[in-house]
């Protein structure tokens, strides 16, 4: 499986040439991959079944604990099957969806892209390999956010999701860390066996703090949940697949995941089922004050991502099962419903429900798609939606602390729910046919596949929810929820919940009877509305600006001289701190030199002073070049004849560098004052007695065993090699070396940048680019 | 500033290129058990190059290097990550170095020489890229 996922990595760099062979039929092609692998996935179902866990061990860095080592369980399993079903029916459909697109391959690249970073992120069971995978979707989902990027919306909606989620990301890798350090294990495997421990440990709160912060960043619950409507700047497909169907969930799997190691406290429970009861009513009234489609369907996205957090919080085995049946009808409908929107966008030419009417004459299966997965978010029978409903609001009627809060919150979001269902599935369809900018068709085939085949299954499962017992069963066996009797039906009887239900279709109803002057009621709302999450975001991006701008005018003036301070100063605070209050300086070295050292040192200390003291710039250059041989000299005498040489060859090279820059050089000037000369002065002689001081120590401390012993001795047996210097270069720290080649690279690319953007403004100093657009 | 040097600089450079690429090869390539190896081998060739260059001009040395400075830090990245692949191949953790003998030639082939012809290309693109920069914004301020 691992093969298979890292070769859809490269399946999707192949995609380009995929293009060229097969043209426009590329999407169906390539959906053949996430097909094979559903199949394979489904092999495993009677292992599945059974409860237990397949681990597909493969080790990646042994040294450091990371493994690429798969887990695949119910919860696993069943997210696995939802993003290679979905992700299949997705490329079906943006075959004709951007049908003719020049950057349809660029497209499908990211596409597949994500698709395997996202099964990696389900199956890793590795913390940091999930990391991996995890900031993988991220970027991907920045890359097709701003798929059109001659939009200047579009990419700030690009940037705003990928800050938002990658600064999550930052306080998820803080959080996983502390779980490996307080459980031991980088394992979730073994972690989620740990729970106990983990719960009493005393990093339990700041490790649950910021594995918080980063499911809800990604998760788009509140206060982050803003930057997923603006994420339906990318095209349509792509709402359908990650910001409904899969990347959004990412989080709300990492916290069922991590609900047999971390859940069950109050801490969690709270936090849990308050953010999500109030992200749920939040996204469900923000959805009903927008006519664009998309923007509609994203908001209630967001609501249903709450319902799962809020039922993750509840964790009794009730609300495990509701999250399980919640979580499938909501993928099945919702990206029915996203395709639906794609479909009317791509017929008609515009976005907005309230200049559609009439559909239905003209595209009769479309909206018999649209009805039936428009009912299943409503929460009607007989549909999936239905059942997980009633499962949600029982468990939330169970709540035992807040009760009152979550049942009122639930039922909002219940009610205004609905009304977006109604306004989604009806509104276009029905009604006087109104124009629109294009004239609509029936939508083709390969559109109307997708969300005719999960609208299919809602129906399907809604009217044999038994069929999904088993599943659930082995999901909330992977929740940690082992040995509960599960039995979905359609019909629990006549109960509160249902009560509440034909209430909320009550309201529900009304709402959407009275939309439009609703609408403009809530108008008014819009300068509060202004003040929300998203103006904090804009307000942290544009300080963030001016610090950077600041920080860069303080410390990155462009002149040599103040760098070497900052770096010196700071170098000495933080080095002779250590030196002086932590180790005891020793200074019982006996300094004994032979005559021929005492010379080359001699000729150390002159080179410097003369450098410091000459008016002409070559005889400073010839007085550092004195220094530079002194010191290969020293090597020689030391026996350290690679050093040597690379010595003189970077002494050599920096003379011819120097004859490149000198001429351009403007005529020898004194720049400082004297006392700037005299700060100058203290600050390198102080600099210099630390690293006396500091050599002094490492000579007379042997508390370790030295290195160079180990290296010695085994640079022939293991590294085939004699010369010890080349063997640790490219064999025992060859990773090292690895780091160091981007370095240079990029160093020179970095000259080569600053030259020509030099020559290119005409000779004037660079200023640094200010980045207005950034927002 | 930098233009065609004397004729002695010219026929020093024309002589001195092929032995001083040369030995850069040797150094390379004896890295492993004497001094040597693609850091210094690299700074070598880059010396070399830089000498052709002083005495020919940068339009000559680009045009006897036929690639770009800049495609020889790519294919040196390249080698670079690709020596650590054969590890991955055979089971081993990453970058563990493998050795093969070539039979006829008892020539010791292994990932590590590869990984210091990476070192080497990147050495040598890197230099001659800040070199070549340098020289082609002389040119367009002359």
């Amino acid at each position: 499986m691992q093969l298979a996922v890292l070769g859809g990595f490269v399946v999707a760099g192949m995609a380009p040439l995929l293009h060229r062979w097969f043209g426009a039929r590329t999407p169906l092609v390539l959906s053949l991959l996430p097909a094979s692998m559903m199949i394979w996935l489904l092999g495993l179902w009677p292992v599945i079944a059974s409860g237990e866990a397949v681990l597909l061990e493969w080790a990646w860095v042994p040294g450091l604990d990371i493994t690429l080592t798969f887990l695949i369980d119910g919860l696993s399993w069943l997210f696995a099957l939802l993003i290679l079903g979905i992700g299949a029916l997705v490329l079906v459909y943006t075959g004709d969806y951007l049908h003719g697109h020049q950057d349809l391959p660029r497209f499908l690249v990211v596409l597949i892209a994500f698709m395997m970073s996202m099964l990696g992120l389900v199956l890793s069971d590795n913390l940091v390999t999930l990391f991996v995978f995890w900031e993988l979707t991220s970027i991907t989902s920045f890359l097709l956010i701003g798929f059109h990027h001659g939009d200047l919306s579009a990419r700030k909606a690009a940037q705003q999701g990928l800050y938002v989620t990658a600064g999550g990301g930052l306080a998820l890798l803080a959080g996983f860390v502390m779980l490996a350090q307080a459980g031991g294990s980088w394992s979730l495997a073994e972690l989620t066996m740990r729970g106990d421990a983990l719960r009493s440990h005393a990093l339990y709160l700041p490790m649950l703090f910021c594995l918080l912060v980063g499911a809800f960043t990604k998760s788009a619950q509140f206060p982050f949940h803003f930057w997923l409507p603006s994420a339906m700047a990318a095209p349509t497909p792509v709402s359908a697949y990650l910001h409904s169907a899969t990347m959004v969930k990412a989080g709300v799997f990492l916290l069922a995941r991590l609900h047999p190691a971390l859940g069950g406290t109050d801490a969690w429970t709270l936090s849990l089922s308050l953010v999500g009861a109030f992200t749920m009513a939040t996204g469900a009234f923000l959805a009903i004050q927008h006519t664009n489609i998309k923007k509609l369907l994203a908001y209630s996205t967001v609501m249903a991502l709450g319902t799962l957090t809020m039922l993750l919080g509840l964790g009794t085995p009730e609300a495990l099962v509701a999250f399980v049946a919640f979580l499938l009808a909501h993928s099945l409908y919702k990206g029915a419903l996203f395709m639906v929107a794609g479909i009317l966008d791509h017929e008609t030419g515009t976005k907005d429900v309230t200049h559609m009417g009439g559909l239905r004459h003209v595209m009769p299966r479309t909206a018999v798609v649209a009805a039936v997965a428009a009912l299943s978010l409503a929460g009607m029978p007989p549909l999936l939606g239905f059942v997980g409903k009633e499962l949600m609001l029982e468990s939330a009627l169970a709540a035992t602390q807040y009760r009152v809060v979550i049942v009122g919150l639930t039922s909002v979001a219940a009610f205004l729910t609905l009304a977006v269902a109604a306004i989604v599935a009806f509104r276009p369809f029905y009604g006087a046919l109104r124009r629109t900018p294009r004239t609509p068709h029936e939508a083709p085939p390969g559109m109307l596949a997708g969300p005719a085949l999960l609208a299919g299954l809602s129906l399907l499962f809604g009217l044999a929810p038994g069929w999904l017992d088993g599943l659930v069963v082995a999901t909330i066996a992977g929740l940690g929820a082992t040995d509960h009797d599960v039995h979905l039906a359609l019909w629990h009887g006549i109960n509160l919940p249902l009560v509440l239900s034909l209430v909320s279709l009550a309201l529900g109803l009304m709402v959407w009877r009275r939309w439009d002057r609703l609408r403009a009621h809530l108008a008014r709302l819009r300068p509060f509305m202004a003040r929300g999450p998203e103006a904090g975001y804009e307000a942290l991006m544009a300080g963030m600006v001016a610090a950077a701008e600041w920080q860069t005018r303080m410390l990155q003036n462009g002149h040599i001289r103040n760098y070497l301070i900052v770096t010196l100063l700071t170098l000495l605070g933080l080095v002779g701190h250590a030196l002086l209050f932590r180790h005891a300086p020793n200074l019982n070295v006996p300094v004994a030199a032979y005559p021929h050292e005492a010379v080359v040192a001699g000729l150390m200390v002159a080179g410097a002073v003369a450098a410091c003291v000459m008016r002409s710039r070559l005889a400073a250059v010839a007085a550092v070049g004195i220094m530079g041989f002194s010191v290969a000299l020293v090597f020689v005498l030391f026996s350290a004849p690679d050093l040597a040489i690379t010595q003189l060859l970077v002494e050599t090279l920096t003379v011819i560098l120097l004859v490149l820059v000198l001429f351009r050089l403007p005529r020898f000037a004194t720049l400082s004052t004297p006392t700037e000369r005299a700060r100058d002065l203290v600050v390198a002689g102080l600099s210099g007695i630390m690293i006396t001081l500091l050599m002094f120590s490492v000579l007379g401390g042997e508390r370790l065993p030295r290195i160079s012993d180990f290296l010695v001795a085994n640079s022939q047996p293991q590294g085939h090699g004699h010369n010890i210097v080349n063997v640790i270069l490219v064999d025992f720290r060859a990773l090292d070396t690895l780091g160091e080649m981007f370095v240079l690279a990029l160093a020179a690319i970095g000259v080569l940048a600053m030259l020509r953007f030099h020559a290119e403004s005409g000779g004037t100093a660079p200023t640094p680019p200010r980045e207005s657009e950034n927002g | 500033m930098v233009r065609s040097g004397t004729l002695i600089l010219s026929v020093a450079a024309r002589l001195l290129l092929p032995l001083q690429l040369l030995f850069s090869l040797f150094l390379l390539l004896r890295g492993h058990d004497e001094p040597g190896g693609g850091f210094i081998a690299g700074l070598v060739a880059s010396g070399a190059f830089a000498l052709y260059l002083f005495a020919y001009g940068g339009r000559a040395t680009h045009a006897m290097l036929k690639v770009s400075p800049r495609d020889l830090i790519g294919l040196g990245l390249t080698l670079g990550v690709f020596s650590t692949l054969p590890a991955l191949w055979q089971g081993e953790p990453f970058f563990t170095a493998q050795w093969w003998t070539i039979p006829v030639i008892g020539f010791k082939a292994s990932t590590p020489l590869l990984f210091d012809i990476g070192v080497y290309l990147v050495v040598i693109g890197s230099v001659l890229t800040a070199i070549t920069a340098l020289v082609d914004t002389d040119r367009e301020d002359a």
